[in-house]
């Protein structure tokens, strides 16, 4: 039932949505004007002429509102402690016990301590993903920098915690015991390439999952202005959007699971 | 289609030309290099206020709540372990005293039983004494009527042999009569 009615809500938010970029377009003049990837550019708040590293932007904002949402889920709404939760406190909780049981499982009991780094790097992604399908909204995740700083920094924590909890015994993930000898030194290539894969893989996979969702999103908006199409656009942005929901908590999923598949890595190089 | 797509490449540029810095940008705002000390430098303070937000407030305080839930069931299935325990011994209690209701009474009834055998022999056995002693009461009459009556016929014994004795003309000698009657009846 509410699942219903909420996608029904979802699908008129849409349709409202898309009027809103059709009354904009029209305003302009009746000129069809295509700004796909005008959304994902980052400009300084307070009018600022030069975007400095400090410059408050709107990726600032963004990321500002992704820290309010973080503290709004798991803070305020268990600020009760309720042994009954409430629902937004059962929301919490199913955060919570998702990643830990997540950690527990992919990277094994000795992987619990880092628990709140991958909890942190989860709730920040989803977050930012959620706020990023507000209309006129950023997605901070959408840009390569973002996503690159926060696979390098899986990255670059797995690859020290395994030689510093392993030594030289972390290069074993390299070298498949299983395999028959003469296969291994090609595998241990595949391997390394593969390692080295990894970072480029875990940022390009989120940052390019949300931008195209966003960016074709614009593409069906822009084209609403054309009465003929208006209805197959909408309904266009409806399915779209729908899909981009889905997208955004699996891609937080993906990258969480990733980083404690990594992290098993470092703390258990022997396969 | 082709003036569509130029036309979005075209569109593309000039916004990207109105962003601060965008020269650089090859249509991608991703690609401006530009902003990423900017967005750099914002993730990792926001990166870190969430994991001091987590570590610090959110993930204690969600673990030590599932943590209370956790031992409050347990608690409350311990309790009720407990209260069925007690219950059973309950109804142990009860199925004892209800044996050893059923056994006293049986013994009762047996005693009562027992009392009324007894007393039952008791006056049998009077009975019978008495039955007994009138028995013999009856056969003691019974032998003295016998005796009287034998006597009796021995008296009348005797006279009809006097008198027969003294018709035939003998002497008749009391003595010797009876002496001589008695000695018939016997044999």
């Amino acid at each position: 039932m509410t699942r219903g009615s909420n996608m029904v809500a979802m699908v008129i938010f849409a349709i409202a949505a898309a009027l809103f970029v059709f009354a904009a377009f029209i305003n302009k003049g009746g000129e069809l004007a295509f700004h796909p990837m005008a959304q994902f550019e980052v400009k300084p708040l307070f009018g600022a002429e030069h975007l400095a590293w400090y410059t408050p932007s709107n990726a600032t904002l963004w990321m500002g509102l992704s820290i309010l949402a973080v503290v709004v889920i798991l803070v305020v709404a268990t600020s009760k402690r309720a042994i009954v939760p409430s629902r937004m406190q059962s929301i919490a909780e199913l955060a919570y016990g998702f990643i830990y049981k997540m950690v527990e499982d992919v990277a094994g009991k000795d992987g619990v301590k880092y628990f709140p780094y991958i909890m942190t790097l989860f709730m920040f992604i989803v977050t930012a993903n959620f706020l990023g399908l507000l209309p006129m909204s950023y997605t901070t995740t959408s840009q390569i920098a973002v996503t690159a700083i926060l696979a390098m920094a899986v990255f670059l924590t797995v690859t020290i915690l395994g030689f510093y909890l392993n030594g030289f015994g972390f290069l074993n993930i390299f070298w498949i015991r299983q395999a028959p000898l003469i296969l291994r030194p090609i595998l241990a290539l595949i391997e390394v390439i593969s390692y080295f894969v990894r970072p480029v893989s875990h940022s390009i996979r989120l940052a390019g999952n949300m931008m195209a969702g966003h960016a074709v999103i614009k593409v069906f908006a822009a084209f609403a202005a054309i009465t003929l199409i208006a209805p197959v656009s909408i309904a266009a942005i409806s399915a779209i959007y729908a899909l981009e929901v889905l997208v955004s908590f699996i891609q937080a999923y993906v990258f969480a699971i990733l980083t404690c598949v990594y992290l098993k890595d470092a703390l258990h190089p022997h396969h | 289609m082709a003036t569509d797509t130029h036309e979005v490449v075209e569109a593309v540029a000039t916004s990207s030309h109105n962003a601060p810095g965008a020269e650089a940008a090859p249509g991608m705002p991703q690609l401006d290099f530009t902003t990423f000390p900017n967005q750099i430098f914002w993730l990792v303070v926001t990166l870190v206020v969430i994991y001091l937000v987590l570590s610090r407030v959110a993930l204690p305080r969600i673990g030590s709540i599932l943590a209370e839930r956790q031992g409050t069931i347990t608690n409350d299935i311990a309790a009720a372990e407990d209260l069925k325990a007690k219950a059973l011994e309950a109804e142990d209690v009860y199925n004892k005293a209800l044996a050893d209701a059923r056994s006293a009474a049986l013994d009762i009834a047996a005693q009562a039983r027992a009392e009324i055998q007894g007393d039952l022999n008791d006056a049998i056995a009077k009975a019978d004494a008495e039955i007994a002693a009138k028995a013999a009461e009856g056969e003691k009459a019974i032998a003295e009527i016998r005796a009287s009556a034998l006597q009796a016929v021995q008296e009348v014994a005797n006279d009809t042999a006097s008198e027969i004795v003294t018709v035939l003309g003998g002497k008749s000698d009391a003595k010797s009569v009876a002496s001589a009657v008695s000695a018939r009846m016997k044999g």
